[in-house]
């Protein structure tokens, strides 16, 4: 019997994934919070995440085409253009930037801990399929 | 890897503020540089940032290696110094006829530089580098805590 990786580690590899990607977003409005007319921009992860994980969300994609079982479908990894939503201001700025410095500051922090859980989630599981292997 | 990226766009923004910070010290050395006319002053002048993608940022010439690499680079926005801006204030002229530099009416120019404007400038610009450098602290911890995978 093989062993499934992604059976194994369930939803979250691909949550410590997204999280990484997120950080790094939130990292650019924090780094332009002092550009004009920079939008802030961020992402509804939960949708993504049901979207990586193939339940349900829209299905549009770019994924390659596999016409034999063995083949490895190649789903995209990155953050594509139309899942980054904008930010909506609490207040206007008159050089049209959107970043609001606290909010990002606490959505990073936010980020960082909940890549903290996924990360210890994921190496519970590693330290489970261990421990199988080694049959103790 | 996007935690790689961090690195990128965080120093590019810390690079910018850093500039800004000059600009705020070579205004506030100037406030009082007089000259005898109106065209040798010196003016305040303030950088233009405008946001860039990271790699670009970082002098990394790559897109295909960064698609490759599966991350999408609209996605990650770096901060440049697109250019200078000189104040367009009005100069300050006064009459200071013992002035070796005053002109034939009496009068030297000071420069358009408000200094109350420029500490606010340096306040805001030094926050905002802190911001950064907090940014890639975390980072940095994050990225420690995912090489101990598995350990």
């Amino acid at each position: 019997m093989a062993i499934s990786f992604s059976n194994a580690l369930g939803v979250h590899e691909q949550a410590l994934l997204l999280r990484d990607q997120r950080s790094s977003i939130i990292a650019s409005n924090i780094a332009n919070s002092d550009t004009p007319g920079y939008k802030a921009r961020d992402f509804d992860f939960a949708a993504v995440l049901q979207q990586r994980m193939g339940m349900g969300g829209d299905s549009n994609t770019l994924e390659l085409a596999t016409s034999s079982e063995r083949h490895i479908g190649a789903a995209e990894q990155g953050i594509s253009d139309d899942m980054l939503l904008y930010r909506t201001p609490l207040q206007p700025s008159l050089d049209g930037n959107t970043v609001d410095e606290q909010l990002e500051n606490a959505a990073f922090a936010r980020n960082a801990l909940e890549h903290q859980a996924s990360f210890q989630f994921l190496n519970g599981k590693f330290t489970g399929l261990i421990k199988a292997l080694r049959g103790e | 890897m996007s935690l790689m990226s961090i690195f990128d766009i965080s120093g590019s923004a810390m690079s910018a503020q850093t500039i800004r910070l000059n600009t705020t010290a070579s205004n506030m050395a100037n406030a009082n540089s007089a000259a005898g006319n109106a065209d040798d002053v010196y003016r305040a002048r303030y950088p233009v940032f405008s946001s860039v993608q990271a790699a670009v940022a970082a002098n990394n010439s790559d897109p295909f290696a960064m698609s490759m690499d599966g991350m999408m680079p609209a996605s990650e926005q770096g901060v440049k110094v697109m250019g200078m801006m000189e104040s367009e204030a009005p100069l300050q002229p006064r009459y200071e006829p013992e002035h070796p530099l005053a002109d034939e009416d009496g009068y030297v120019f000071y420069p358009n530089v408000n200094v109350v404007e420029e500490m606010t400038n340096m306040i805001s610009s030094s926050r905002s580098f802190q911001a950064n450098v907090d940014v890639m602290d975390a980072a940095k911890t994050m990225m420690q805590r995912v090489l101990s995978l598995g350990q």
